[in-house]
């Protein structure tokens, strides 16, 4: 049992650590991909920050934002995952996970955990771009650990989402579609950039079962010096995992028919 | 180039069984049965969309059969996949090497997912890299190497678990002759030492004349001849190639239309 597990955790190191190198031999997309994050902090925040009644009356609104464009960069990265193993399947290089001997459960959860530390690295710019701005970022341990936390729980959900739909799919054409179809109400029905509060009430019903807004309520808890949670950590968390285990056990079952 | 006595006798390497697969009304491989003894180098010819890729997908355990199945090494491919995954190799038609990652890297990561202990990891790689003529390149991004070093690499990340049967899926397409030559005398090169089995699907038939110990034309989903080089030749006159073998056999049956592309996607 242990045997298996501690083999199992060397093979997701396996394809972490590819992620990895592969992220330190070309940076630059890691800076490109931030551009984006700091558009919508610089350019929406300024202007949002006029509107009255948008951020909750205790809150800047640039504290407000700086978390949900967290969790945002964090979707796009993981969304992204499902284009990239299509991508993947067309180089021939899909096949050569499929034909190992590792679990198929293992083979997607080391795409899952790939994603989180992309998101994470995406984190660290986001990070100064908001101190840098002036947002009032904790920076105290625990809040750092448990927003790393979230956001690799939260990516390694969207990652194994984005995966599924991508063996649906099984094209990059069709996948571009969906991809962009899905992810602008997982980002607009959902807590990260105004509240629920604002919304009409059927759309505050939509964002209920949105699994991005509780990835904002417990990044917005964490990340904030005076933070709080709308609906608690332990749920915000407890939420997250199910949905991210669930999404694990359908994806292992549905990627191997991409090698097809 | 006939498997010694002692092999004669052995389990075979590859047994396969009424091996089906349709898609849709077609036919894509249809009661496919042959086996394979240790240590032969099995060519696989026939025309494009004869169902060749579509029976290495079932026999590497990408891709379910219908109906029938195989033994590959001993096991059942339908309800033991993971032990044939430990116990095969695949070198895919396209370039299984990650290009984003260094030739090191790449067997650093089928060194994990093989489960190489990590005390034989260093050991073993740069043994298979050497092996593969490949040690000075080792640290370069596979995006800078030439063909022929891709096809070298994949067939050194395939040498790492130590497979019993490895399978190349036109491991030539696309090299220079030099590189082709490469690639073949280390295939032979591994049946020598390591009396591996290895099955090899082209279009050289020439290649497949000159190093296979035994052949099998499919076309139309089925076997339609199988043996040695020589066996398929005979009868055909002095001088006569596999070329005429297979324009012969292939022609005759008709062609059937164009497949609905089982074997790639649109």
């Amino acid at each position: 049992m242990i045997d298996a597990v501690s083999r199992f955790a060397s093979q997701i190191w396996g394809i972490v650590a590819a992620e990895v190198q592969k992220l330190r031999h070309d940076p630059v997309e890691l800076f490109t991909r931030s551009v984006q994050p700091a558009l919508w902090l610089i350019l929406f925040g300024e202007v949002m920050a006029g509107v009255r009644g948008v951020a909750p009356t205790n809150m800047r609104y640039l504290d407000y934002l700086s978390a949900g464009i967290l969790a945002q960069s964090a979707l796009f990265v993981a969304i992204f995952y499902g284009i990239a193993t299509i991508w993947e399947h067309d180089l021939g290089i899909l096949q050569r996970y499929l034909v190992s001997p590792v679990p198929r459960i293992v083979l997607v959860l080391g795409k899952a955990v790939s994603a989180g530390i992309r998101a994470l690295s995406q984190a660290v710019i986001i990070y100064v771009l908001a101190l840098a701005l002036g947002a009032d970022i904790s920076l105290a341990p625990q809040h750092v650990v448990g927003v790393a936390g979230t956001l690799m729980i939260g990516s390694a959900l969207f990652a194994l989402l984005s995966l599924i739909i991508a063996s649906l799919v099984k094209t990059r054409e069709r996948f571009m579609g969906i991809g962009q179809m899905i992810t602008m109400p997982i980002f607009f029905a959902s807590n990260a950039i105004y509240p629920l509060s604002i919304m009409p009430a059927w759309m505050r019903i939509v964002s209920r079962f949105n699994p991005l807004t509780y990835q904002v309520d417990a990044l917005r808890a964490l990340m904030l010096v005076d933070g709080v949670s709308d609906f608690g950590l332990l749920f915000d968390f407890a939420l997250l995992a199910g949905a991210a285990a669930a999404m694990a056990f359908v994806a292992a079952r549905m990627y191997p028919r991409m090698g097809y | 180039m006939e498997p010694s006595l002692n092999e004669a006798h052995a389990p075979p390497a590859v047994e396969v069984i009424g091996l089906t697969r349709c898609f849709g009304p077609l036919r894509a491989v249809d009661a496919v049965s042959f086996s394979i003894a240790p240590a032969e180098i099995f060519g696989l010819i026939g025309p494009n969309g004869a169902g060749k890729s579509t029976l290495i997908k079932m026999l590497t355990t990408l891709l379910p059969p219908t109906s029938g199945t195989a033994l590959i090494a001993g096991y059942d491919l339908r309800t033991q996949a993971a032990q044939v995954r430990a116990h095969i190799g695949y070198v895919p038609q396209l370039a299984s090497a990650d290009g984003a990652l260094t030739g090191f890297e790449n067997m650093l990561l089928s060194a994990r997912l093989y489960d190489i202990p990590r005390s034989e990891r260093q050991h073993r790689i740069t043994g298979a890299l050497a092996r593969m003529g490949l040690a000075d390149s080792a640290n370069v991004l596979v995006n800078h190497y030439s063909g022929g070093m891709v096809r070298r690499l994949e067939i050194a990340q395939n040498l790492l678990h130590r497979p019993q049967v490895l399978f190349l899926d036109e491991p030539t397409v696309g090299l220079d002759p030099a590189a082709r030559d490469a690639v073949w005398r280390h295939v032979l090169d591994l049946r020598e030492r390591y009396q591996r089995t290895m099955i090899v699907s082209s279009h050289h038939l020439e290649e497949i004349e000159e190093f296979c110990t035994r052949v099998a034309l499919i076309d139309q989903g089925r076997i339609a001849c199988i043996g040695t080089p020589a066996e398929l030749k005979a009868g055909l006159g002095p001088g006569a190639t596999l070329d005429d073998v297979f324009i012969r056999l292939v022609s005759q049956q008709g062609r059937r239309p164009a497949s609905p592309a089982p074997e790639q996607r649109p």
